[in-house]
């Protein structure tokens, strides 16, 4: 044992007690796994609500007594509540999208990776990103709770279209589950500013010597743009949530126009609002989020994919350069979602222009990845076969963006299940493989012991081909008709020509489901019986997180931080004595000439 | 701003030389630079400052273009506005002097003045917020109210949010003010002042913004 890992022994053992270390940390690895693992109990929940949503969808209306005794409320003699249905809808959406994969890919691994692969002790301000996981726990335990109050969770969908969020009378849920929801997103996007204060700081900041900003990990470039998007699109989310609980308690009329009335016919007490301002400022910042969502998966997934392919990543340059410029598009894109709120047909052709222009970044990064692959020696772990996975979701899911963005195609095709198919695949289970990815790569960091390989790869193909069985189909059943939030589609004649293939979507989603819980239990297993890392760099990488031992000690790194000689991806130098040459290793030695 | 620090990191970057030796392997290192992170032109708590100032920039643009778009909705009224922000805006404006006068007695070592300065800066602050109460009750006294009229929703709303943010200054200041009771300001050590005033200054910006935006645009 050398000095170094001597010094990162005794920075693990500067005692303090289980609480300060475990629980009340100001470690960001101890707040990345924190994040990591609520986030982890929120996608639980959140797959419970969609696996109800794709039981009433193939057996609509089916009698359920079981339900009906544990959820009275929600199953009327035992058979599901349109009311209820749409709060599942919304309730999956707003668990998914901000406290799954915002939380996981930016607060997870964001947290976990960063001081470590920039070769920092900790984050810039420690005390803030504490406070900013405690701030992100409450916002989850508000937005559970929205299931469980009267009149039930809010039913707008996790857009929470005004006017119908701006008035209490409009729906059971609107009341109480809605104003839960409302604080619940203003907490998370207080948690996620300071969360975005601290990566960007911490990595323009606090980079070792000799890490420059083009020695960066990929990784830490899809965090840095990332953090920058959250910090310039949450402030207007929430803006837009300042006016909405104005409108819905202090009697002000943002969205609300004149003229609106009730179910129960009584006229709403507003007048001079606009009805389409809150989309507008929604989209503002919704589009750039799911951008939140998938540029550090596509990070994460270069840096896994190159290690396993064991060659450089094609064309470093053009990958920071390509996240860079859908980061910025993704600021001018946002009308694409309201081709059909009666803009001007040229606006929307404008919209339709710059959202086709993310074709190009996105492309430009599809085949660089394909050139990573490209006739290399590929090792087929899970973490690998995750990161390929990731390369295919994005690829099926981001070709149907590109009719979804066409204006003109978009008029037959919006709100139907082309659209739910298309952001399933291409900003959900896209980023959820490359989170897989980084879990089984980086649990050995985070825990010192190994996930299980077998089950991993096991977990890979259900998950795969599930995945595909649930969301391919999705496309054809939207083409044909049927809209997404949609109840009970037997209601329609001309659906139940279709609905075999709803049956097929909801065995599948099930299964799929199912599968979910073999990753659950090698986790939890692996925690404590996995197999023990015995070598500080058990993949090979080059990254610096992998030249200290795992789990990595209070302070990450021995007396000195390391300095760094090259960029991230020296794998298969010719020459070098290995495949590969870690960034902290100076050019001499890695030749062995003296 | 930057530039100040610029001779500084020359400096620096010459005293460490060319460190690390430049690869000799292919593909060693994309650009070559051996730059060290540690010589980032700004401290992190400045990095920081500018990183809240842009999420505040970003929170307001997000409330002015509602109110730009609602503002052509037919039936917008417009509010009678209390004359009292006219003298609340120059004293917010004087106050962003006298956090200035602050930082020059620093520098030139005239501790007990500075001392005062912020003191009166800080008064100021609170002469600020104060008067806008001030408006605010007139305007309650005049019968205009949150939900009155879209006009007099965003006049509560904007100047709240803005004194919100005006109390945070505030509270710099005193904890400024705290240190420089305990002699823990030095012209060396000003950085709490400097990005105490950096702040002062953004609110006092953006109090003209939004009082242009509101009364007189």
């Amino acid at each position: 044992m050398g000095m170094h890992d001597k010094h990162a022994t005794e920075h693990a053992h500067h005692e303090l007690g289980f609480v300060r270390k475990y629980i009340f940390s100001t470690d960001h690895k101890v707040i990345g796994v924190q994040y990591l693992i609520t986030a982890m109990a929120m996608a639980i929940v959140g797959g419970v609500l969609s696996m109800l949503m794709r039981l009433q969808l193939a057996f609509p209306s089916q009698m359920l007594p079981s339900m009906g005794s544990i959820m009275p409320d929600a199953f009327a003699g035992g058979i599901m509540k349109p009311e209820f249905y749409a709060s599942l809808v919304t309730m999956h959406g707003t668990i998914m999208v901000f406290f799954l994969f915002t939380a996981v890919l930016t607060g997870g691994f964001g947290n976990f990776l960063i001081p470590l692969q920039i070769g920092a002790r900790d984050m810039a301000f420690p005390f803030l990103n504490a406070l900013s996981y405690w701030i992100f726990l409450l916002s989850c335990i508000v937005i559970f709770a929205a299931l469980f109050v009267a009149g039930g969770g809010p039913l707008g969908g996790w857009t929470s279209y005004a006017p119908l969020s701006a008035v209490e009378a409009f729906g059971p849920g609107q009341g109480l589950g809605m104003t839960l929801w409302i604080t619940a997103i203003a907490l998370f996007t207080a948690s996620g500013l300071m969360g975005g204060l601290n990566y960007v700081t911490t990595i323009l900041t606090m980079r070792t010597k000799g890490m420059s900003m083009m020695r960066l990990p990929l990784t830490q470039w899809s965090l840095l743009i990332t953090a920058i998007l959250g910090l310039l699109a949450f402030p207007v989310l929430l803006a837009a949530g300042i006016l909405l609980i104005f409108d819905r308690t202090g009697g002000t009329s943002f969205f609300v126009p004149a003229g609106l009335i009730t179910a129960d016919m009584k006229l709403v007490q507003h007048a001079g609002g606009h009805p389409l301002l809150w989309q507008h400022l929604f989209w503002f910042f919704g589009h750039p989020e799911v951008y939140i969502v998938i540029l550090p998966a596509m990070g994460m997934a270069s840096d896994i994919l190159s290690t396993f392919c064991r060659k450089p990543i094609f064309s470093y340059r053009m990958m920071v350069y390509s996240m860079a410029a859908i980061a910025i598009l993704s600021f001018i894109v946002w009308g694409h979602h309201m081709f059909v709120s009666g803009m001007s047909p040229f606006l929307g052709s404008v919209f339709t222009l710059t959202t086709l222009l993310i074709a190009v970044p996105s492309a430009v990064k599809t085949f660089n990845w394909l050139g990573t692959v490209w006739g290399a020696r590929i090792r087929f772990t899970a973490a690998g076969l995750f990161a390929i996975g990731f390369v295919s979701l994005f690829v099926s899911g981001g070709l149907s963006g590109i009719f979804l963005g066409t204006s003109a195609a978009d008029i037959q095709l919006q709100d139907t299940y082309f659209v739910v198919a298309h952001f399933h695949l291409v900003m959900a289970i896209a980023p959820l493989f490359a989170a897989f990815g980084g879990l089984y790569y980086w649990f050995p960091k985070m825990f010192g012991r190994f996930m299980n390989e077998t089950l991993g790869k096991i977990h890979f193909w259900l998950s795969f081909v599930g995945v595909y069985c649930v969301f391919f189909p999705m496309h054809i059943i939207g083409i044909g008709g049927q809209m997404r939030r949609l109840y009970d589609p037997t209601q329609y004649d001309f659906l139940k020509s279709q609905q075999g293939v709803n049956v097929f979507i909801s065995i599948s989603a099930f299964i799929l489901f199912a599968a979910q819980f073999i990753f659950l239990a090698n986790f939890l297993f692996s925690i404590f019986a996995g197999r023990r890392v015995t070598e500080k760099n058990p993949w090979h990488a080059t990254t610096l997180e992998w030249t200290v031992p795992s789990p990595t000690g209070h302070g990450n790194f021995g007396e000195e931080l390391p300095t760094v000689y090259r960029w991230p991806f020296d794998f298969s130098l010719p020459g070098a004595k290995e495949d590969f040459v870690p960034q902290d290793v100076a050019p001499v030695a890695a030749t062995g000439r003296k | 701003m930057v530039f100040k620090y610029m001779p500084t990191i020359t400096q620096e970057r010459r005293q460490h030389g060319t460190t690390p030796p430049p690869p000799v392997l292919p593909g060693g290192g994309d650009d070559g630079g051996g730059d060290s992170g540690s010589s980032f032109p700004i401290s992190k708590h400045q990095v920081g400052l500018w990183i809240l100032l842009g999420v505040i920039i970003m929170l307001f643009a997000g409330l002015s273009s509602a109110y730009i778009v609602l503002r052509g909705v037919p039936g917008w009224q417009n509010i009678e506005v209390p004359s009292i922000l006219w003298l609340n805006t120059a004293i917010l404006l004087a106050s962003s002097a006298t956090i200035e006068a602050a930082r020059k007695s620093l520098r030139h070592l005239r501790i007990d003045a500075m001392k005062s300065w912020l003191v009166v800066s800080g008064g100021f602050g609170l002469a600020f917020l104060v008067g806008q109460v001030v408006a605010w009750r007139q305007l309650v006294a005049a019968g205009v109210y949150l939900p009155s009229t879209l006009h007099s929703s965003f006049f509560y709303i904007l100047t709240g949010l803005h004194g919100l943010h005006l109390v945070g200054g505030v509270m710099a200041m005193a904890y400024v003010l705290s240190l420089a009771l305990r002699n823990r300001l030095r012209p060396a050590a000003d950085e709490s002042l400097k990005l105490c005033a950096m702040y002062w200054h953004f609110m006092d910006g953006l109090w003209v913004y939004l009082f242009i935006l509101l009364v007189l645009a």
